[in-house]
């Protein structure tokens, strides 16, 4: 028998997708043939905080075959099989985001859904649409995060506080947490501040609905559809099987498509029902930047106690995220951004507080990262002042002090496997060569400083704590008739490579070519739910079900086919193997095997008290950027960018490449260019014009190190790498800044502005 | 009426004059390959190629294409003898270099690459690899960090990979 | 549906022009086509682009001719304009990308007018002319004197730009150009300056700063320029280039950039090139 490991695991197999998307024959939302469908487009609040009174319609103008739908008229209450609706709001975490705000009721933010609008085409659509004008009552808004915690208005309970978080370790309260701070040699105060940042897949948000079977039928570009689908049933007012949710090709998420498509499902469904067939919407650029969900802006407050050798005695943070006006993901953004917050550092009193707060922005919410690119920020933005304080070289300081194997964390987890620090400092070592010259001139013949930067920091992969447990995620690995073999789970690949992976993965672990195996897009009313994809867990948590399944499956055809005497590879004796009826499965058809999550031995969480395993194991990463500034006019050419990850183990690694890479530039962007800028709560910069992400010619060739500290529990030993990418690059960039220009950059993104003004107020 | 030789066929439409190219080929043509990212020329997700010359289809009126050649992606891929889809070369390095992930932009970096490979424009002195920045430079990418593209064109553009009858 | 007429000659587009004064006049679309489903269809579309007198390269013994409608990817290749006005080619090779360059012609971002139009600085500094076509008949007018606010020029509704006329510098002419821009490309420009730089036996004769992106319309730095004029090409000449330029312009802040740092950066440009002049 072959190896689980071998075959297709750890090749770099051409994505299963790729030709597909290379000849245009990919096809996306918007690309579907819909017969009659019509086109709803969204009435939006134009104040950040107020009153919706009421909606005026043009006389003038022609309203044949124009469908307009507000709240108000929906039947709430009544549930689908009545011909109404359920409830009024978008389940996630909490009930406090209505899918379209009710005449009378408060407006949150601007561009909040008021009304849609329906019509045969796109243009009469958009027509009708101008010719609809909210009436609304403007109050103060709340647009810092200082006068949401001031709480004079009140947006969420009684304090705008959405969640907050405390953990503790190594002392029992604050006064003896101070007496830990006070024992330092030295305190490294800094509060660092991270802006908004846009996910800008390219493709925009898209959703389609339509009524079917006595039910409904959504699909579109999203990233979980059994969070649409959960979202679905509760705003209908339906079982779970009135209800279906397909994911179409998903043209990239970055968390963007998390929560954000339960929204546009909302609005789909309610503009089918009221046309009695299909309806689809697709945001238009613009739209999409300024109604969706963004990045959450943070404010970190870091204080480092240090002993007189340079070790951590003490580490205090505080975290403040601007959560926007509803409560959406906010929680658990933040809880990851907690856990992180105190990095990958040795220290036995730590204190981390958190808080996301609401204010009268458009919801923030799932990007890459998820919390913990903000406080990765901040805390490597404090090791590097240490550092430098104690003058020891950036990068010796951090391997004095990272965390190895049998290290504690913040929460007290104690780090036994796959702890890939060593790896990571040596290969950074390996390769980072002679540090630029500190002087020069460039090709415009002007003076130029140049500086180079590191980071290291850590990622937990999966579901924070128990989460796993909880959701209990399944996958399916069928054989059909022909012979063949199916991967039916609910992750969804958004460019990411999932369907790559599992079909590498399961052929692998059934012993058959690649070819044999097919990933079938998700849909609710065909897969089981895998969960949510998200997380970095796709690989290693949901990978993990499909190996198992499959590695079952196999031994399951092959007990048969010995018994039945029937020879041959595992196709033909599955096929041979559909002969015999009391062997197909009764829900997925064809001879299946279904598995269930099942955690590793020894995991402990606390969710009262934040103690324990909070993931069941870390990524680990390091990054070197070499910037140049220019003194004339302050920009920052990014010179080189080496990036060394831990993945476990790259089951793809051409796919892993690119994940790494991704999530590199993203951060680079966040670091020097990707600027959201919020006027009155409005994004003054709603275009791609203005809001801009990187191009082929802001980037340096990037030098990208993938390094393996297998993870025992993970497919091959794989985890997490989706999102690690994103942590650590801006603070990487802004010691890099810092290094050339001798001033602190706390803030990001550093644009040549600030650069100006700081080399202008002689911070130097 | 207008009249577009579109991947090699002649395709007659009825159409404003005003209308976007891009609206004629994904809603008249039904050739759905071209996607637009931004409608604003910044993204290139909805480059053709328009009497051989890269542009953003989303700037192009309809009128101004009467009797003119359009290259869309759905026209870079030949078709081989015994019947089969013989890709062009960078469509074939974009999929075993890992030069596309979500695909949403690559239709766009597919047919402006394949135009600087089928061109002198990455000829001459000077690094290729900068000049494969500099000239997709009008095509946003949010999943690779680019790299893996940049490989995938220098490959595509190498004399070995012409060799092999890819373009 | 809009009318559509594709004028072959200029004749035909000016009479075209006159005949229907409320059509679109359209080239390459680059700017009159962005969000282009999410307005209203004019009435009717004068397409210049398939126009063969609005296209094309003359060199003459001391100008360049360069026809209205072609587009900049022709001007970067062309040996005559990389030869003689390298800030030109320069320039275009930073207008959007490769696909804006492709459509995006010299006499359309000139129309347009925009404050931030990439090339204008750029025939500031060159001290370029337009030759202008109407029923009426021809006129040339210096560039300078063409743009008269924020997105208004000289332009009769009845007229055409049929030509920029650029004369050749000389050797003893130091050209320079910079966008600063939003990001490496695709960018939008947050401060522009060109500069053309006459020095002879050590000493500046006469120098043209044009600006873009600090006002509301491209601007000469006049009074910067006269700071420069009959003085060595030194650090002092170039302080007090900086100088006067503080005194002469006054930018804004908005989305883009800031209105400090507009300043300081357009400063440090005119005193760069001042001092790049001496060193050449």
């Amino acid at each position: 028998m072959q190896t689980q490991s071998g075959g297709p695991v750890g090749q770099s197999v051409p994505r299963v997708d790729g030709v597909a998307k290379v000849t245009g024959t990919a096809r996306y939302l918007d690309d579907l043939d819909l017969p009659g469908a019509q086109h709803g487009v969204t009435v939006r609040s134009t104040i950040a905080h107020g009153t919706f009174d009421g909606l005026d319609r043009d006389p003038a103008f022609d309203w044949t075959g124009i469908t307009v739908v507000t709240a108000d008229q929906l039947g709430w209450g009544k549930g689908l099989a009545a011909g109404g609706f359920g409830e009024n709001y978008i389940a996630m975490l909490d009930t406090d985001q209505p899918a379209l705000l009710p005449m009378g009721g408060c407006i949150k933010h601007v561009d909040e859904p008021l009304a849609l609008v329906a019509a045969p085409t796109r243009a009469r659509a958009l027509a009708a649409r101008a010719a609809l004008t909210p009436r609304q009552t403007a109050k103060p808004p709340v647009l810092t995060v200082d006068d949401a915690l001031a709480a004079d208005i009140k947006l969420y309970k009684d304090d705008n506080v959405f969640k907050s978080f405390l953990i503790r370790k190594g002392h029992v309260d604050d006064d003896e947490f101070e007496i830990a701070m006070a024992g330092a040699a030295t305190v490294i105060e800094g509060t660092y501040e991270t802006g908004a940042q846009e996910q800008m897949y390219i493709e925009t948000q898209a959703m389609a609905a339509w009524p079917d079977a006595g039910g409904l039928r959504i699909a579109g570009s999203m990233q979980c559809p059994y969070y649409v689908h959960k979202a679905m049933k509760v705003l209908l007012g339906c079982g779970p099987d009135e209800v279906a949710v397909a994911q179409t090709v998903t043209g990239g998420g970055f968390g963007g498509k998390e929560e954000y498509p339960s929204m546009l499902a909302a609005h789909c469904a309610m503009l089918a029902s009221a046309v009695g067939g299909p309806v689809k919407m697709v945001y238009d650029r613009d739209e999409d930047i300024a109604a969706t969900t963004k990045r959450h802006p943070s404010r970190v407050r870091h204080r480092l106690g240090l002993r007189s050798d340079g070790s951590i005695c003490a580490i205090d943070v505080d975290v403040i995220m601007d959560g926007g006006a509803y409560l959406t993901l906010s929680p658990v953004v933040l809880s990851r951004g907690v856990l992180h917050a105190a990095g990958p550092y040795r220290c036995d009193v730590t204190r981390v507080r958190g808080r996301a707060v609401a204010t009268n922005h458009p919801p923030h919410g799932a990007f890459r990262g998820f919390g913990a690119p903000q406080t990765t920020f901040a805390y490597e933005r404090q090791i590097d002042k240490a550092a430098s304080h104690h003058g020891v070289a950036p990068w010796e300081f951090r391997d004095r002090h990272a965390l190895r194997a049998g290290d504690t964390t913040a929460t007290g987890q104690l780090l036994e496997a796959s702890v890939g620090t060593d790896d990571i400092i040596r290969a950074i070592r390996d390769v980072a060569g002679a540090a630029p010259a500190r002087d020069g001139i460039n090709r415009h013949g002007a003076p130029v400083k140049r500086g180079r930067g590191f980071a290291f920091y850590f990622h937990g992969a999966g579901f924070t704590g128990s989460g796993e447990q909880r959701l209990a995620g399944r996958a399916t690995v069928r054989a059909t008739a022909d012979g063949r073999f199916e991967v039916l789970a609910s992750s969804t690949d958004m460019g990411q490579g999932a369907i790559t992976i599992f079909t590498q993965i399961a052929a692998g672990a059934l012993g058959v070519a690649p070819e044999l195996v097919r990933v079938p897009d998700p849909a609710t009313d065909e897969v089981p739910d895998s969960g949510p994809t998200v997380a970095s867990r796709t690989c290693m948590v949901v990978g993990g079900l499909v190996e198992r399944a499959a590695r079952t499956l196999r031994l399951r055809i092959e007990a048969w086919a010995d018994t039945a005497g029937v020879k041959g590879d595992l196709g033909a004796l599955a096929a041979a193997m559909f002969g015999r009826k009391a062997e197909l499965d009764p829900q997925h058809g064809g001879i299946a095997e279904t598995v269930q999550y099942e955690p590793p031995p020894g995991i402990h969480w606390d969710d009262a008290t934040y103690t324990g395993q909070a993931y069941p194991c870390y990524g680990w990463a390091g990054c070197l950027v070499d910037v140049e500034v220019d003194l004339d006019t302050r920009e920052v050419a990014l010179l080189r960018c080496v990036h060394a990850v831990d993945v476990g183990k790259a089951i793809n690694p051409v796919i892993v490449k690119g994940q790494i890479e991704g999530g590199t530039v993203q951060a680079l962007g966040w670091a020097v260019l990707e600027n959201i800028v919020y006027k009155d709560g409005r994004v003054a910069n709603a275009n791609m014009t203005n809001c801009i992400v990187p191009t082929f010619a802001d980037i340096p060739e990037l030098e990208t190190v993938i390094v393996e500290c297998p993870y025992p529990f993970g497919p091959s030993g794989a985890k997490g790498v989706g999102e690690i990418p994103m942590d650590g690059p801006a603070a990487a960039v802004a010691n890099a800044l810092g290094d050339a220009l001798g001033v602190a950059f706390d803030r990001i993104p550093v644009m040549p502005e600030d650069i100006a003004r700081a080399l202008r107020r002689g911070d130097a | 009426m207008i009249t577009i030789g579109v991947n090699g066929e002649v395709r007659t439409v009825e159409v404003s004059a005003w209308k976007r190219l891009l609206d004629v080929l994904r809603e008249d043509l039904r050739l759905t390959g071209t996607k637009e990212g931004c409608g604003e020329g910044e993204c290139g997700a909805c480059t053709v190629l328009l009497d051989g010359v890269p542009v953003n289809s989303c700037l192009v009126a309809a009128g101004q294409c009467d009797g003119r050649a359009v290259t869309t992606v759905e026209g870079l891929a030949r078709r081989g003898i015994d019947g089969s889809t013989v890709l062009h070369a960078v469509q074939r390095e974009l999929v075993v270099r890992g030069g596309a992930q979500c695909g949403i932009c690559t239709p766009g970096i597919a047919v402006c690459a394949a135009h600087l490979c089928d061109s002198d424009a990455l000829a001459g002195p000077g690094d290729a690899r900068a000049k494969v920045r500099e000239l997709l430079a009008g095509n946003i990418c949010r999943c690779t960090g680019y790299q893996l593209i940049v490989d995938a064109v220098i490959a595509a553009a190498s004399p070995a990979s012409n060799q092999e009858g890819g373009s | 549906m809009t009318a559509y007429l594709r004028p072959a000659t200029l004749a035909e587009a000016v009479a075209a022009r006159a005949a229907h004064p409320d059509w679109m006049v359209l080239a390459g679309g680059t700017d009159l086509m962005v969000n282009a489903n999410h307005r209203p269809e004019p009435p009717g579309i004068v397409d210049l682009w398939g126009c063969a007198d609005l296209r094309g390269i003359v060199r003459s013994p001391d100008t360049l001719r360069i026809a209205a409608g072609t587009p900049w990817l022709e001007i970067i290749r062309h040996p005559d304009v990389n030869k003689h006005l390298p800030i030109l080619v320069a320039a275009a090779r930073e207008i959007g990308a490769m696909q804006i360059q492709a459509r995006g012609t010299i006499g359309g971002n000139i129309v347009t007018s925009s404050p931030v139009g990439d090339s204008l600085p750029v025939l500031l500094a060159l001290d370029a002319s337009l030759d202008l076509a109407s029923p009426r008949g021809r006129r040339i007018v210096p560039y300078h004197e063409f743009c008269t606010g924020y997105r208004t020029t000289r332009l009769a509704v009845d007229e055409l730009i049929a030509a920029v006329i650029i004369p050749l510098p000389d050797a003893a002419t130091h050209l320079s150009w910079r966008k600063v821009g939003t990001r490496a490309a695709q960018s939008i420009s947050k401060v522009m300056a060109a500069a053309a730089i006459h020095v002879e036996d050590g000493r500046i004769v006469w120098a043209r700063f044009g600006l873009g992106a600090v006002a509301a319309r491209p601007i000469r730095a006049v009074a910067a320029e006269h700071a420069a004029a009959r003085r060595a090409p030194d650090a002092a000449t170039a302080r007090a280039v900086g100088d006067a330029l503080a005194g002469e312009i006054t930018p804004i802040s908005d989305i883009r950039s800031a209105a400090d740092y507009r300043l300081e950066v357009a400063q440090n440009l005119l005193m760069r090139f001042v001092l790049n002049a001496g060193r050449a």
